[in-house]
This record gives structure tokens, C-alpha cells and sequence, in this order.
């Protein structure tokens, strides 16, 4: 047992530590989103400079109540309710820490936590900022932490003790336990929330009634971390439902993920125009209303999630009560921000002007089709659910619709992703772009041929490499090109890439992983799938295998029995490869999860996936996924693009320090 | 989109629509909140429910259909007037042979079978020999199957995905619907219950 007996009390208190240490933060967050506004109101700098030390200390705050409740489930400490309902003594150790943040209690807490953290970099690294702006950021920040808190204390807090304590907690939902899901939810919030910074900047803005391009600079960086994390996020999840779901799939379209894919989606349009805002001070007020929309994007997806309202495949605890309050903390937020949006964008003037073929003229078509697939996801989503609300008839709207109706979306933007980044500013002619370009159009064409000669007749699977391939040939054509390869020396060329600012190498290096993924997802059109069902020793050929079935045993883990079944795969009667897919049974939440096999050598997976066993037959489900882990690849290398351009020397120093000296000397 | 509402900016374009414009946010993100606080309030006191998908269909007669058989299988096709044949509650199983979760409600169904509750398989989307192979392997519980190769049958009911399972009282009529499969406990604690109420009924 390993709840404390009665007599050693010394860190009986940690809850209680835990649950004072949020009402402190609710303080402070009060605090934090009154006295930074009225000082920026009146110009007040001692009320101004009060937003720093605020953020600080409500991180502190919050900081110290996720040790408590982390304290709270490593050491199972089963007069915590929350712990009771979601560990179990079993469970490794890393899992119980992850199952802090596996429920949703946990969940919200982290939320506040990366959240306080976002409140105070901007404190932290937000010296150079204006101190009107910073201080009103903080505010807006100190906001939405008081509302999330808010909903932690008042309906979710996860502190609550039982007594007596049950011997035993009652389990993690099994399919949670897994690494991958360990680290997806933080990366979700890591993106989520700091989309919540671009929205404290915009409203920040809108306050102020005034958008530049230092305000671009700003929230660029922000919404590019946001981007990166919210990819890596989303890549996590898609992974997690390839390798454990075991259907062999990577996305489902499911209303869950589609929840992550919004905000992704408005993120990555968010991020294309502050470019333009950065760079012309155009698009303003555009870009303004991305930012708030981005962070909506996040609100709404916790809120289908959190609220049950949602049909799903991914199972999560949820309560319509909760579901209200996150509905009015949406309300306060978003009706307040597109309120504010609706009187003060106005006052907002744009000054750069430029001809519908130029740079700007492409990121307004990039801006343009990511927001018409946002639109039709969110209509996919969420129709089913008016329908069923209006109606009561209910339908499901599922991969056909939105692959159908995404894809003429995609294709030019496909298309336009090679072409815009090569585009000057202002005033461009498409035609010498074109002809940058034609060698990364003929290696689209070759992928398109011979993937049909190869592979038979898949149009769309070929069609997808030629897109991957499109995308990568343009990536380098861009760096090529800018590297003025073909106008002067080769040194001089790898010089001149070398020193090219990082943001260029990471758009490039962004658009090819994303042209890497697409490879993944061509790659998986062609795979194929075989059922069998064997007996011990009996075996199927498949795939170029003999794949032969020793035996199904019983296996018995920390807090699981399992089923596993050897597969040893031949190849011309030679020992290839060993695959062991296993069932697990958790006697706790009386749960059944697979654990698929997956044997991958980078250019294609062997999966295998053990299903019912009747009568001495066990059925296997055997999978080819041509180049499967691309798709993950893909998106590490987009939030690498991500990370790159985020590392540019401007975002890091120049444009605050230049921007202060001229301050200064105004002053 | 606001390339133009920036460009319209610098122009003196009628200012008054323009503002409108600005309130169309804040309009949907009306709209849909109210929606939202409908759809809580209907999950609250139960007239709004999406997980347990209360068909559409319940309480009415199954949606017209005629479907062929599975070729080379010596069962019976199946459409909807054989629904009304057997004076007794029957079950309408939608499936496929390359559904996993089909294979782990199978002996369920095996199990009604054995017990005398007609089962009435429709084949979704499947191939004919696979789907003589997954019956040959686990046994046939079907008293009729239809192939419904194309999907149609499947949307007219308003299948969400397979398996999913329709009881209908004697007369034809829809009484419960569970998408999904159809676990042991599903077995015991709504199908053998419902078919016994209707059955005396």
C-alpha cells in the first residue's frame, strides 16, 4: 500500500498546498488582468510595470500547484478523488505522471500552467516590447487565466480528497497509457495556448486601435512556436491512432482530431499574414481577426471535446455542466474580442498597397483556401450536430465528405506553395517564377508516371507523390535560387545559402516536410491489407513473406494480462523478421486494447494486428503501409521548418533593439 | 477577402456597409454559441443526445429496400418486406468482413442465433468471397443476408459505421439501434431484455 498510514503527516498537506496554490494564482490573475489595463489606460508606468512581476508570480503559483497534484500521483495518494479515479499503485511510474494530465482535471491545470508560462515570457522576454503593449498583452493573458482557473476551482478542482481512502485507485483508461499519449496533450496545449498569446496581442491591439510592423514581429514568433508545437501535436496523436487504434489508419476525420486540425489550419494562415503585415503593413486587419480566430479555434475544439457533445472514437470523460462553463468563458472571450473587432478594426488604416500577382497577392490566396478548408472542416464537424439539434435526424459526415471536399481546396494551394515563396514583394510576373520552377515541375510529372508504371493504376495515390514531389523540387528551387545558383560560382552559391536568413530556410524546410507528409499519404494509398486466420504452425503468404504463426501465449504486464502471438516472417525460407501483436485485457476498466506489431524499414511498414482467437484459430490482420512513416516525418520536419525560421536573427534581436534605439532617439 | 477589405480602405468606399461587415464574426460566433447552449441544455434533460444515437428511424418502419444475396453463400437475400415475415422481434446486423470490431460481436450474434432470434445480416460494402471466407471461419448467424455493396441500404438507415445493429418489434418497426458492437454486456443488458419485452408484447 501506498498511501501514507495515519501518523506520518508531514506532506499529508500537499494537496492542500496544491489547491491554496490556485486560488493564489485566481488572485494574482485578477490582479494581473486589472492593474496592467488602467495603467495603459492612463499611462500610468508604476501600474504598467506591475503586469511583469504579476505574470511571474502567478506562474509561480500555478507552478507549485501541478507539483502538488504531479506529488499527488507519483506517490498515489489515494485520498485525492481525482487520483482514485485515474491511477492505479501498478502503473509504471511514467504513466503516472503522465496520468496527471491524462484526465481532465490534470488536463486543465497543465493548461494553466503553460499558459502561466507563455504570461510570463512575454514578461520575461518582453523588455523591448512598448510598455503599453506588454502591459495590456499581460492583461488580456491574466484574463483567460482567471477564467480557465475560474473553471478549475469552481467545477473541476482536482484536489478533492475522499476518506476513506480506497485501498486501490481505479486505472487510467487503458489506451491512454502509452507514451506517445503522454506527450500529446502537452504539445496540444503548448500550441493551443500560444495561440492564446497571439489573441492577447491582437485584443492588445485592438485596444490600442493600432497595428504596425513591430506588432507583426511580435506575434509572428508566437504564432510560429504555436504552429510548431500545435504540428508536432497533432503528428503525435495521428501516430498514436496508427500504431495502437491498430485500424490501420492514420487519420480518421474524426471530430476530435478535427478539433486540433482547426486551429491548426487558421494557425498556419495566421502565421502567413503577419508576414505581410511584418513586411507591407497590409493586411491588418485580416490578420487581426486570424489571431483572435485561431485562439476560437482552440476554445471550440476544448469545448466539443471537454463537453460531450461530440461523437467520438476518442473516449474522454466529459460532463455537460462543465460544458456550460467553458461555454460562457467562450462567450466572454470570443463574442467580447469579435465585439472589440467590430468597433475598433476601423480605426485600423492600412498603408501598403500592392497588384493581386505579387507575394502578398499569393499569401492572400494562401490565406483565402487554408481558411475555406477551415470552413469546411468546422461544417463537417459541426453540421451533424445542428442537424441533429434542428432536426433530430442524424447523419455522419465522414472521410468521403471531407476528403472530397478538401482536396480541390488543397490542390492549389499545393500548387501555389512551390510558387508564392519565389514571388517578389509588391509587383511580380508570374512567368519567370514558372520557369524557376520547371524543373521541379518535371520531377512532379516523373512521379506521377512512374509511380502509374510501377504501381499500377492509382491515379490519386499518384497524383499525391506528384504533389510531395512538387513541393520538395520547389523547396529547393526557392533556396537554389535565392542561393543564385546558376548565376555565379558554386562556392559563392553554398556561401550565399549558408548566410541566407533563417526564416527563408525555414519556409523552405517547412513546405518540403510538408511535401514529405504528402509522400506518406500517396504512400499509404497503396497500401494493402490481408486477413487470415491460422492455427500454431500453419502460416500465409503475403506481401513476399511466408508469414508463419508459432503460437498465441499468455502474457501477464504491470496491470494487464495479454494475449501475444508470434508471427516470424520468411523470406525464401530465411528468418526475416519476428512480429508479436498482442491483445491487453485491463481487468480494472475491463478494457480490451491491441498493440499492433509494426516492423518498418522507412520505405514501407509491415503491420500486423492480432484479432478474436475462436476455437484454436487466431485472425491476424496483416498490413503493407508504403512509406507510413513519412507522414510523421513529414510533420517533425515542418515543425523543424518552424523552429528554424523562429531561430532568425531578426525575431531574436534586431528588430526589438532597432526598434528601442529609435525610440530612444525620438524621445 | 481582406486584401480587398484593406485595399476598399484606402479608397473611400462606403464606409457604413463596411462596418457591417466587421459584425459578421460576432454574428456566427452568436449564433453558434446559442446552438451550443441548445445542444447542453438538450444533454442535460436528455432530448439531445449524440453518443447513444437514438435513430432518427426509431419508433418508424425500416426504409424500403431490396438487396441480392452474397454470391456463392446458400442464404436468402434479404429486403424490406422480409422484415415483416417473421411475427417475431428480429435483429438487423449491419457488417463487414474487414471490420475488426464485427469479429468481437460475432459470437453475440452466434449466441442469438442459437437462442432462435432471427438475425438479419446486411453485407456492407464487402467482397463476396471475403465475405464467404469470415462466415466460413466464424460460423453463420444470419438467417438472411443482404450485400449492400454500393452503401445505399447503409445511408438509408443512417449507419454510422459497421457493425451496427437494429432491433425491430414484429410489426417492423425500429425499436432500438446501438452502433458499435455488440459486446456481452450490450447482449445482456439491452438486446436479450428488449427482445423479451417485445416478444411477450
Amino acid at each position: 500500500m501506498e498511501h501514507a498510514e495515519p501518523g506520518d503527516t508531514d506532506w499529508l498537506v500537499i494537496p492542500e498546498l496544491g489547491h491554496f496554490a490556485l486560488i493564489l494564482a485566481a488572485a494574482l490573475a485578477i490582479a494581473q488582468s486589472i492593474l496592467p489595463l488602467i495603467g495603459a489606460q492612463r499611462g500610468d508606468a508604476r501600474l504598467m510595470g506591475s503586469a511583469p512581476p504579476l505574470a511571474l508570480a502567478g506562474l509561480i503559483a500555478v507552478a507549485v500547484a501541478f507539483g502538488a497534484l504531479v506529488w499527488s500521483y507519483a506517490t498515489n495518494d489515494t485520498t485525492v478523488a481525482n487520483v482514485v479515479a485515474n491511477s492505479h499503485s501498478a502503473k509504471p511510474m511514467i504513466y503516472k505522471i503522465s496520468g496527471t494530465w491524462g484526465n481532465h482535471e490534470g488536463s486543465m491545470v497543465l493548461w494553466v500552467l503553460v499558459l502561466a508560462i507563455c504570461a510570463a515570457a512575454v514578461a520575461g522576454f518582453g523588455r523591448d516590447l512598448p510598455s503599453a503593449l506588454q502591459a495590456r498583452v499581460i492583461a488580456v493573458l491574466g484574463t483567460i487565466s482567471l477564467g480557465f482557473l475560474a473553471f478549475i476551482l469552481f467545477t473541476s478542482n482536482p484536489f478533492e480528497r475522499v476518506w476513506p481512502p480506497p485501498p486501490d485507485g481505479n486505472g487510467l483508461n487503458p489506451l491512454l497509457q502509452d507514451l506517445g499519449l503522454a506527450v500529446h496533450p502537452p504539445l496540444l496545449y503548448a500550441g493551443y495556448v500560444g495561440f492564446s498569446v497571439t489573441f492577447a496581442f491582437a485584443v492588445a491591439a485592438l485596444i490600442e486601435g493600432r497595428v504596425d510592423a513591430a506588432w507583426g514581429r511580435w506575434v509572428r514568433p508566437w504564432a510560429l512556436g504555436a504552429w510548431s508545437f500545435l504540428t508536432l501535436g497533432i503528428a503525435i496523436g495521428s501516430w498514436w491512432a496508427y500504431y495502437e487504434l491498430g485500424w490501420g489508419g492514420y487519420w480518421f476525420w474524426d471530430p476530435v482530431e478535427n478539433a486540433s486540425l482547426l486551429p491548426w489550419l487558421a494557425g498556419t494562415a495566421l502565421l502567413h499574414s503577419a508576414i505581410v503585415v511584418e513586411k507591407r503593413e497590409a493586411l491588418k486587419i485580416w490578420t487581426v481577426l486570424l489571431a483572435l480566430l485561431a485562439f476560437a479555434l482552440s476554445l471550440l475544439g476544448t469545448f466539443l471535446v471537454r463537453s460531450g457533445i461530440l461523437n467520438s472514437v476518442h473516449s474522454f470523460a466529459s460532463d455537460p455542466s462543465r460544458g456550460v462553463f467553458i461555454l460562457v468563458l467562450l462567450g466572454i472571450y470570443i463574442a467580447g474580442a469579435f465585439l472589440l473587432f467590430a468597433w475598433r478594426a476601423p480605426a485600423m488604416a492600412p498603408t501598403g498597397v500592392f497588384a493581386p500577382v505579387s507575394r502578398e497577392g499569393a499569401l492572400v490566396l494562401n490565406n483565402l483556401l487554408l481558411c475555406s478548408i477551415t470552413a469546411v472542416v468546422l461544417v463537417g464537424t459541426l453540421y451533424p450536430l445542428f442537424l441533429d439539434l434542428l432536426t433530430g435526424q442524424m447523419i455522419s459526415v465522414g472521410p468521403p465528405f471531407f476528403n472530397t471536399a478538401t482536396a480541390p481546396l488543397a490542390v492549389p494551394m499545393i500548387a501555389g506553395m512551390a510558387i508564392g515563396p519565389m514571388m517578389p514583394w509588391k509587383r511580380a510576373t508570374l512567368w519567370p517564377v514558372l520557369q524557376r520552377l520547371w524543373w521541379a515541375a518535371c520531377l512532379a510529372l516523373a512521379a506521377f508516371v512512374l509511380t502509374l508504371a510501377f504501381a499500377g493504376w492509382h491515379v490519386l495515390p499518384a497524383f499525391g507523390f506528384a504533389c510531395g514531389f512538387w513541393l520538395i523540387g520547389g523547396a529547393a528551387a526557392d533556396i537554389a535560387d535565392r542561393a543564385g545558383l546558376g548565376r555565379t560560382r558554386l562556392a559563392n552559391v553554398l556561401n550565399r545559402a549558408r548566410n541566407l536568413p533563417r526564416s527563408a530556410w525555414g519556409a523552405a524546410v517547412a513546405h518540403a516536410g510538408m511535401g514529405v507528409t504528402l509522400l506518406g499519404v500517396a504512400g499509404m494509398g497503396l497500401a494493402t491489407e490481408h486477413l487470415a486466420s491460422l492455427r500454431a504452425g500453419e502460416s500465409t503468404s503475403y506481401a513476399g513473406y511466408e508469414w508463419r504463426l508459432d503460437g498465441v501465449r499468455d502474457v501477464t504486464g504491470p496491470n494487464f494480462t495479454a494475449r501475444r502471438a508470434t508471427l516470424t516472417l520468411l523470406r525464401d525460407g530465411h528468418v526475416a523478421h519476428v512480429m508479436e501483436p498482442s491483445r491487453r485485457f485491463f481487468p480494472q476498466g475491463r478494457t480490451t486494447t491491441t498493440e499492433t506489431s509494426i516492423r518498418t524499414n522507412l520505405v514501407r511498414d509491415l503491420y500486423a494486428v492480432l484479432g478474436e482467437e475462436h476455437e484454436g484459430l487466431a485472425v491476424l490482420r496483416l498490413h503493407v503501409n508504403p512509406l507510413a512513416p513519412w507522414i510523421w516525418l513529414g510533420s517533425f520536419i515542418m515543425a523543424l521548418g518552424g523552429a528554424l525560421s523562429l531561430s532568425d536573427r531578426r525575431v531574436r534581436v534586431a528588430a526589438p533593439a532597432a526598434r528601442r534605439r529609435e525610440a530612444e532617439a525620438r524621445a | 477577402m481582406s486584401g480587398n477589405a484593406d485595399q476598399d480602405a484606402a479608397r473611400p468606399a462606403r464606409p457604413s456597409r463596411r462596418k457591417l461587415m466587421l459584425y459578421a464574426p460576432l454574428a456566427v460566433a452568436g449564433v453558434g454559441g446559442l446552438g451550443f447552449w441548445a445542444m447542453l441544455r438538450g444533454l442535460g434533460d436528455g432530448s439531445f443526445n449524440p453518443r447513444g444515437v437514438p435513430s432518427a428511424l426509431i419508433g418508424k418502419t425500416a426504409p424500403e429496400f431490396s438487396l441480392p444475396g452474397v454470391e456463392g453463400l446458400d442464404l436468402p437475400p434479404l429486403s424490406s418486406p422480409d422484415l415483416l415475415t417473421f411475427d417475431r422481434p428480429i435483429v438487423v446486423n449491419f457488417w463487414a468482413s474487414w471490420c475488426v470490431p464485427c469479429i468481437v460481436e460475432h459470437p453475440q450474434l452466434m449466441a442469438l442465433h442459437r437462442q432462435g432470434v432471427p438475425v438479419l445480416g446486411i453485407n456492407y460494402k464487402d467482397r463476396a468471397p471475403d465475405a464467404r471466407n469470415f462466415l466460413t471461419r466464424h460460423g453463420n448467424p444470419f438467417t438472411r443476408l443482404g450485400a449492400d455493396f454500393p452503401g445505399r441500404t447503409a445511408i438509408d438507415w443512417g449507419v454510422y459505421g459497421v457493425p451496427e445493429s437494429y432491433v425491430l418489434d414484429r410489426r417492423g418497426v425500429i425499436r432500438w439501434r446501438w452502433a458499435g458492437p455488440i459486446t456481452p454486456e450490450v447482449m445482456s443488458e439491452s438486446i436479450v431484455p428488449l427482445i423479451r419485452s417485445l416478444g411477450r408484447a
